[in-house]
């Protein structure tokens, strides 16, 4: 919800500060979001690069990485999900309470990345799991990953919590848990959850130029 | 000590068990010691215990579909016959002796076939370092070590089914989405496109 | 003898039993924030006594040597950067000297020197590293590793500058490197290790009197010469049991013969040799660095004659190590005359290091298994490659 933007200003300039609950509340909740400490590969050292002096993410609210996801709000996926992982990876997102949201880091957790080819490889975490921000990579550098955390946290501060648009966690009917795979003989079952990954269609024709 | 005296020593130690000398064609003149798979706990007892070869560095698998390869990789020696037909399952060692500053020593070993015959004995009681290397070759190729204190899948999850390391395996199709296919991925991504309109 | 098969230790999997409801089993991982990646051990406890441990592994199996067998030569080198992540540097020279001994490559001087300077900084960096995770294992979360990486940050942009990325730099080429030196690196360099010699002053006052140190590592995970050897372990983990075996002087490989360096060596192999032991390793990288700095020579980067494009060895197989900063990491290469491998198989040293985890934790308690994988200094990338 905006504020006329003349009104705040004049408002401000006597010494009143005017905002509305939405603004405040994702002021609050961008500004302090606590990841998850789960860094799976090499994404996982730039992770941790990202929160030492010279990249410092404690200065956006991020530094406390909480090891047990029912305190944590925010799942950095840094490194490639297998196969054999994605089902853990899906419970401790299950195990996280809303608001809860999702970085894909570096290209691994994208879509595969270099390993795509992989028979053991989950290509892209989005599979499972809805993700908010995707940062490209491998690895990101730390000052990719803190942009991508800026770009979360401008997310969050467009989140409406009322109305028919409004967030994920603001609707109390909205699903929190989503399914977890099951390990088959020669892949998970199922290989994608078709409520979440739903991949453009694409239209081309047969035997001409991809 | 080079592959030629030890064969030597070998053989004047077990003198029936069946060890070969392989020649290396390539540059790096590792030559390596074919051995039968029934004489070879007996054989690494003896490398270790008397030729002092006490640190087996690495336990490799390999799938050998065409037993020619094989051949051409390992030379036979003039006299030898050449390999089975039918294609094999390998399993090469690599020893390395701490004390005397020597390696690699290279053994082989190979299974009968690729299907039900494919054991070979598992020389952890010689050697410790095999433990975890063994149930690799085993998850990924299907090599069965006999004797092995807990032979079970270590990569892979327990119910999976394949052997994704031989050469015959095919990876399950979950492509789905190719931005920019082309080539091998074009063919496989096609099978995801829609019927024509 | 060892060759008894009930010598080792080696629990058999327990299955649920009459006597079982006293036990406790926990499964430590695969997210933890001790377990150094998606490592998971399944533990039984006895109270806090460990009774038995089973690894499991395959969190980030990510078919490395499948895609291998499926790639050329040349395109298999970024993929060892990502092996073992903290060490990309060392990774891409144990890869390029396998191929070399493959197909008999030969590299010029100057390239030598460039693979000794990177491949000693990387060890810097990885000792360094190891430091502050072990430290915050037990508990001094974050403060230690905040001076670790502060010295891994100029570390990584001395390679940025020379490879053009902070940590995956796929630097390696068969035949030498991928490209020269830019001006003035090797003084930046030298004005590195200078400063890194205060720092590991610093750092050991720190640490060596510390007492909580000193309680939770001293005379914990401890095993005799005989037993580490026969379990494949290589490193530092051998050499603080007192083993003299480094790869550097009994296979010398590159030019490591022309340098002046000694070997240090542990007495217990407990978890506080196997710390101490690599800073001690590190004053010694910083000697290596110094004779290879001041000695470098002009010259090729890479061989005149090395085939880049459609790059075919000959018929063969070999299999070379170097000593990586966390033991004899090899390659064992089968070639069949084609442009890709025919087998492809790293010899991982965090892998096979682990192979006595269970045995050094028998009797300890849960809070000694974090400090002993710890000391092991695993890498997961490498583990499951």
């Amino acid at each position: 919800m905006a504020i006329d933007p003349k009104l705040e200003a004049d408002l401000k300039s006597q010494g009143v500060h005017v905002t509305s609950f939405e603004q405040l509340i994702n002021w609050g909740r961008s500004s302090s979001l606590w990841p998850l400490q789960f860094g799976l590969a090499c994404c996982a050292i730039e992770m941790i690069a990202a929160t030492m002096a010279k990249y410092d993410m404690a200065r956006f609210g991020a530094e406390v990485f909480r090891p047990s996801p029912r305190q944590a709000d925010l799942m950095i996926v840094a490194g490639t999900v297998t196969k054999k992982m994605a089902p853990q990876v899906v419970r401790l997102y299950n195990q996280m309470a809303e608001p809860k949201y999702v970085i894909a880091m570096g290209a691994c957790a994208i879509s595969g990345g270099p390993f795509k080819d992989g028979y053991n490889v989950l290509k892209g975490i989005d599979r499972f799991i809805p993700v908010d921000v995707m940062i490209p990579g491998c690895p990101p550098r730390p000052a990719a990953l803190l942009e991508g955390l800026m770009t979360l946290r401008d997310k969050i501060a467009r989140e409406k919590l009322i109305g028919r648009h409004r967030a994920r966690h603001a609707d109390p009917e909205g699903a929190a848990e989503v399914p977890v795979p099951e390990f088959g003989a020669h892949d998970l079952e199922p290989t994608a959850n078709r409520e979440i990954w739903n991949p453009p269609v694409v239209v081309r024709e047969a035997g001409g130029e991809a | 000590m080079s592959a030629e005296t030890v064969i030597e020593r070998l053989r004047e130690a077990l003198p029936d068990a069946g060890v070969s000398l392989r020649k290396n064609p390539g540059p790096s003149c590792q030559h390596s010691l074919l051995v039968n798979a029934a004489s070879l706990l007996d054989v690494c007892n003896v490398l270790r215990d008397t030729l002092a070869f006490d640190l087996l560095s690495n336990v490799t698998g390999v799938d050998w579909p065409d037993a020619a390869k094989a051949d051409a990789v390992a030379l036979p020696a003039e006299g030898e016959g050449t390999s089975s037909a039918g294609g094999f399952l390998e399993v090469l060692y690599h020893l390395y002796s701490t004390s005397r500053r020597e390696g690699p020593l290279v053994l082989r070993a190979r299974t009968v076939d690729r299907e039900k015959q494919n054991q070979i004995p598992s020389v952890v009681a010689v050697y410790r370092s095999a433990e975890f290397q063994e149930r690799e070759i085993f998850d990924l190729y299907g090599v069965e070590f006999t004797g092995h204190p807990d032979l079970r899948r270590i990569l892979m999850w327990d119910e999976f089914e394949d052997h994704p390391m031989r050469k015959d395996y095919v990876a399950p199709d979950d492509y789905d989405y190719e931005p920019t296919p082309h080539d091998a991925v074009l063919e496989k991504a096609r099978a995801h496109y829609p019927a024509a309109p | 003898m060892i060759s008894d098969p009930s010598m080792f230790s080696s629990s058999p999997t327990l299955e649920p039993g009459a006597d079982d409801d006293q036990l406790l089993r926990v499964s430590l991982g695969p997210q933890h924030p001790s377990t150094h990646g998606v490592f998971r051990m399944n533990v039984v406890l006895d109270g806090e006594t460990v009774v038995s441990l089973k690894p499991v592994f395959g969190y980030l199996h990510r078919n490395h040597e499948k895609i291998a067998e499926n790639a050329t030569y040349l395109s298999s080198m970024p993929y060892t950067d990502r092996l073992d992540y903290i060490c990309p540097l060392s990774n891409n020279w144990a890869y390029a000297h396998a191929v070399e001994k493959l197909a008999g490559i030969e590299v010029p001087e100057r390239a030598e020197f460039m693979r000794v300077i990177t491949a000693e900084l990387t060890r810097l960096i990885n000792h360094t590293a190891f430091m502050g995770f072990i430290l915050g294992d037990m508990g001094a979360w974050g403060s230690a590793l905040m001076y670790a990486f502060r010295e891994r940050e100029k570390i990584l942009d001395v390679f940025e500058d020379l490879t053009g990325a902070r940590m995956m730099a796929n630097f390696m080429r068969f035949g030498g490197c991928r490209n020269d030196l830019p001006a003035g690196w090797a003084a930046k360099v030298s004005v590195l290790i200078d400063g890194y010699g205060p720092f590991l002053d610093e750092m050991e006052k720190l640490l060596i009197g510390n007492e909580i140190l000193l309680g939770r590592t001293q005379d914990v995970g401890a095993l005799p010469k005989e037993v580490l050897i026969n379990g494949g372990i290589t490193g530092p983990m051998l050499r603080a049991a007192g083993v003299n075996y480094d790869i550097r002087k009994v296979e010398p490989y590159g030019i490591y013969e022309r340098f002046e360096f000694r070997i240090p060596l542990g007495e217990k192999g407990d978890c506080y040799d196997r710390i101490m032991i690599r800073f001690l390793e590190m004053r010694e990288s910083l000697k290596i660095l110094r004779q290879a700095i001041d000695q470098l020579p002009e010259g090729d980067f890479i061989h005149p004659k090395a085939k880049i494009r459609n790059f075919k060895p000959p018929v063969g197989e070999a299999y070379a190590r170097i000593e990586g900063p966390k033991g004899e990491l090899g390659f064992h290469l089968i070639s069949d005359g084609t442009t890709n491998p025919y087998r492809y198989r790293v010899r991982p040293p965090s892998f096979i290091n682990l192979t006595l985890l269970e045995d050094m934790c028998l009797g300890l308690d849960l809070a000694d298994v974090v400090i002993i994988l710890g000391s092991i200094d695993i890498v997961l990338g490498e583990v499951d490659r």
